[in-house]
């Protein structure tokens, strides 16, 4: 079965970052397909690669990194959420002239227009939030 | 249909909604916070009780976990999954309604 997540909370706030990420791996674990991560409102602040938690603390970007590249899960940010919150890639620190970028691996910038195809493309849609 | 709460009953009314208008059949699933609507006694117990007639009740296993609540604190009937079980309750519905 193909699942699609949305993530509306950052990391580190309350839980919803962690329970997504948690129901995501049990999915793949199960043998199903988690085809699109869509980060929205504050969950964009899953996708920058400048976070520095303890040690002995869970690393959230990080964990979705590997989880997009050892599972080839699509990871994206909304643009117009992450503008609001300084989330960076190349092209928009070229078009809004940005003097950097923060993108995590894997993540990448595109439109809501991903949420409702990733929700027309796959069997279920979980949303975890606030 | 599956309903997944993630906020208690005493600090949102996300549980309450889910309640009323659920249908029978549905499951319900009560995680992060949320789980505290499984606890027995509390105000809104009588509820979860009486949609235990016609809905299925579930709490997720870990979340209990890490807010110290041992199963023998729940409502009867409800039932603990841990988060394979959540995937399959996500399976088994047709579709899922977060109450966020």
């Amino acid at each position: 079965m193909k699942f699609a997540v949305l993530v509306n909370e950052g990391p580190y706030t309350h839980q919803a970052s962690d329970s997504a990420y948690r129901f995501a791996q049990a999915a793949l674990d199960e043998g199903h397909e988690v085809t699109r991560v869509f980060f929205y409102h504050d969950g964009v602040n899953n996708g920058t690669r400048l976070t520095t938690p303890p040690q002995d603390d869970r690393h959230i970007a990080n964990r979705w990194s590997e989880l997009g590249k050892e599972h080839g899960v699509d990871l994206v940010v909304c643009v117009a959420a992450a503008q609001r919150r300084g989330i960076v890639d190349e092209d928009e620190q070229r078009r809004n002239g940005k003097d950097g970028n923060n993108i995590a691996d894997g993540f990448r910038i595109s439109g809501l227009g991903q949420l409702i195809e990733a929700g027309i493309q796959s069997d279920r849609l979980i949303s975890f939030g606030d | 249909m599956l309903h997944t709460v993630n906020k208690s009953p005493f600090e949102k009314n996300s549980l309450h909604s889910c309640l009323r208008l659920s249908k029978p059949g549905a499951n319900i699933l009560l995680l992060e916070d949320g789980v505290y609507g499984a606890l027995k006694g509390s105000d809104i117990s009588e509820d979860i009780e009486a949609s235990l007639a016609d809905r299925g009740v579930y709490v997720l296993g870990p979340d209990l976990k890490a807010r110290g609540i041992h199963d023998d604190r729940l409502i009867d009937g409800v039932q603990v999954v841990d988060y394979a079980g959540f995937v399959k309750l996500a399976v088994d519905a047709p579709r899922v309604q977060s109450w966020l």
